[in-house]
């Protein structure tokens, strides 16, 4: 919360903190996808870190989303992608035999483009993922959950009154909200959030960002965005992504006064994209 | 003329009708091009409708009304005494007066008088097809006339010949529309004239069916009894039987094919299943009557159960099996409808495969599933052969699967095979019996739409 709250003294003098305290949660190493014969992840070496915002930036088709979805193997389900490489989250490799897809995905959870809340109640669209791993002992036990969650999502003001009413039944961006809820309620560390604004007006982004700065004190976000104001906004370390190469990363505010590649510089300046 | 050169004609004059309608406007007027308002192949079209329809109106209102005309006048001719005759024995004198004249053989070949009523007849027939031919053709001429005069520059003949093309489609949905109407009126009446003689009361809520009426006054027993409610007992027990078998076996082949099957198996599998919808009835009804019910009985003795060789079960299984399709193939539908984003939102909580299934998929999917099942139920209510051949026709108020039961179709066929009187009330009772089935699938049919519309808005 220090590095919010404290005006420092001078930019560098805030980085060199940040620099100080960046442990990965999250590391990637020479991660590759393959789409059937088509290889769209070329070695990605990534660190992301603990409790930090990064954002992933790149034109369409760059491969910032595949390679979120190979945070959480979301991948996996799709029957022709194949993922090579090694990702560990907190040293343990993602996909080792040991681990089970299901614990890692309560672990690391997933908030999507379009808001996708089920066709059920708000408070059951919370409540799903609690109830699959049966982390609620009891009914007043997930209530506190549900509740807890929809507050940290900065819902609950809005929909305490009608938590039976059906999620579908909210606005866009509270359906999002519900879908960040969602993913809170089973406690994971990290959350991947794949351009979770696009399908928003600017009021409702502006809510959603507001909430990723908050959210950032308790847990790692990843943030896949087409906008690199937003990238500049809300996070503090932001990867380039060009055809499927990680082309630079780096602190947010180096990436985007300094860049050292010529591709980052004419994709933020504009040039392409 | 025969009726079919005359249409053949027509349609040569109509098509005549668009190449002048199209040239006159290609020609341009007065020797100059000009702009015109639309297209000249609508100009072409335009001609070509005013010479068709209205012809083919005339040819269609004369062939409806020539033959009571024609009879009209063939009475008229006959000798006093013959028309004094009771309405189906005239009816009977005019057959053999249409015979005689096409010269099929009859009785009457060397009556004078019915000779000459049958040549007067032909004679009638004639002038009528040649003063049909002869209007037709004036009318249609007369339209390509008329048409080509309207053909100008500044004619709108492109939104003429729109509106022309909605009044023909709105004509051939009305013509489904009325066929459905026409169905049911014949079925009212008839039932009407049922009900007149049985009491609706008896009909709906008897306990005994026993249809067999005394032909002669001194006949022992047969008074008939109407009570339907074992054939419906005996209906719905044979399609819950089915919905039994069908549902649980139909969804889950419509889960497994569109959440688990690798592409190529969907491919292979899919079509194989609906081919189980294309198996005619009748073989599904050798199936059950030589396969399944001996099969049941002998399986049956086993475990020391009396299941006779025609039975509810075995009707009721064959005919699950064949309504797996319809529940399988419009589930299949449903969930593959239900967005990819659910499947993920669920998987990216760390559900299972088989959590998001039952936890999301199948409830997203409901309420068209069960439209599709109300579908089935209201097929496997109205399907005839399996039950007539595996089900027996005694009329058995039983809620016994082992034992032989009949249903309302079954009934309706046995009622109206071979020759009937068609004034008794067990041949009427076939429509009343047809009535309240078609209305039972009615209704049916309408909560499984609008079930399956309400299910179409959920994700808007």
């Amino acid at each position: 919360m220090t590095t919010t709250t404290q005006i420092p003294a001078t930019a560098s003098a805030l980085k060199h903190k940040r620099m100080e305290q960046f442990e990965p949660s999250v590391v990637a190493r020479k991660v590759s996808v393959f789409y059937g014969e088509k290889q769209a992840l070329f070695d990605v070496d990534l660190d992301i870190g603990r409790h930090e915002v990064t954002a992933l930036i790149g034109p369409s088709g760059c491969g910032k989303s595949t390679f979120l979805r190979c945070l959480n193997r979301m991948n996996d389900t799709i029957p022709i992608c194949r993922v090579t490489g090694k990702i560990s989250l907190y040293g343990k490799d993602i996909h080792d035999p040991d681990i089970d897809v299901v614990h890692l995905r309560a672990r690391v959870g997933m908030v999507f483009q379009k808001p996708n809340p089920f066709p059920k109640s708000i408070y059951e669209n919370v409540a799903y993922g609690p109830r699959i791993h049966g982390l609620a002992a009891s009914k007043a036990e997930m209530d506190e959950i549900v509740l807890t969650s929809l507050d940290k999502a900065g819902l609950l003001g809005e929909v305490k009154d009608r938590l039976t009413e059906p999620g579908t039944g909210l606005s866009g961006g509270q359906q999002q909200r519900l879908c960040i809820a969602r993913a809170i309620a089973v406690g994971p560390e990290v959350i991947l959030m794949d351009e979770p604004c696009s399908a928003l007006d600017p009021i409702a982004t502006a809510k959603i960002e507001e909430l990723i700065d908050e959210l950032r004190e308790n847990f790692t976000i990843v943030i896949v965005t087409h906008s690199m104001q937003q990238a500049a906004r809300v996070s503090q370390r932001t990867a380039f992504f060009h055809l499927g190469v990680l082309v630079e990363t780096g602190e947010t505010e180096d990436i985007f006064t300094t860049p050292k590649d010529k591709r980052t510089q004419d994709y933020i300046t504009g040039r392409f994209g | 003329m025969p009726i079919s050169l005359l249409l053949a004609v027509l349609v040569a004059l109509t098509v005549a009708g668009f190449y002048m309608g199209r040239s006159r406007a290609l020609a341009g007027f007065g020797g100059k091009a000009v702009k015109l308002h639309s297209l000249p192949a609508y100009y072409g079209y335009y001609v070509a409708l005013w010479c068709g329809i209205p012809a083919l109106f005339i040819v269609a209102i004369w062939l409806v009304f020539e033959p009571s005309i024609i009879r009209a006048l063939l009475i008229s001719s006959l000798p006093p005494e013959v028309q004094s005759l009771p309405a189906n024995r005239l009816g009977l004198v005019i057959n053999d007066v249409r015979n005689l004249a096409t010269g099929n053989a009859t009785s009457v070949t060397s009556d004078p008088a019915m000779r000459t009523a049958a040549s007067y007849y032909a004679h009638l027939k004639f002038v009528s097809q040649v003063a049909l031919a002869i209007l037709a053709m004036c009318i249609a001429v007369v339209g390509i006339v008329f048409g080509r005069q309207n053909v100008k520059p500044e004619f709108w003949a492109r939104n003429r010949v729109e509106k022309a093309i909605m009044v023909i489609l709105m004509v051939s949905s009305t013509i489904a529309v009325l066929t459905t109407i026409g169905i049911v009126l014949s079925l009212v009446f008839e039932s009407l004239r049922f009900f007149a003689r049985i009491p609706v009361t008896d009909f709906l809520f008897g306990l005994h069916w026993s249809p067999q009426m005394a032909l002669r006054a001194d006949q022992v027993g047969s008074t008939g009894a109407f009570g339907a409610i074992p054939l419906f007992a005996g209906t719905f027990l044979i399609s819950a039987i089915a919905m039994v078998v069908a549902a649980p076996v139909g969804l889950m082949s419509a889960i497994y094919l569109s959440e688990y099957a690798p592409r190529n198996v969907r491919a292979i599998v899919k079509p194989l299943l609906e081919v189980l919808a294309g198996v005619p009835t009748v073989v599904y009804g050798f199936f059950a009557a030589l396969t399944i019910a001996p099969f049941f009985r002998d399986s049956g003795l086993m475990f020391g159960l009396n299941i006779s060789s025609e039975s509810a079960l075995a009707a009721g299984v064959v005919m699950g099996i064949m309504i797996i399709p319809f529940v399988s193939s419009l589930s299949d539908d449903v969930i593959n409808a239900v967005p990819q984003s659910m499947r993920d939102g669920s998987l990216g909580l760390g559900a299972t495969h088989s959590e998001t299934i039952k936890r999301v998929i199948v409830p997203a999917a409901l309420p068209g599933i069960v439209g599709g099942l109300l579908l089935a139920v209201s097929r496997a209510i109205g399907e005839t052969m399996i039950v007539v051949m595996a089900a027996g026709l005694a009329a058995n108020l039983t809620a016994n699967p082992f034992a032989a039961v009949t249903t309302v179709t079954v009934q309706i066929v046995t009622l109206l095979v071979g020759d009937q009187e068609f004034d008794s009330p067990k041949t009427l009772a076939a429509f009343a019996l047809g009535l309240v089935l078609f209305c039972i699938t009615l209704v049916l049919n309408v909560i499984a739409l609008s079930v399956v519309n309400k299910y179409r808005e959920q994700y808007e």
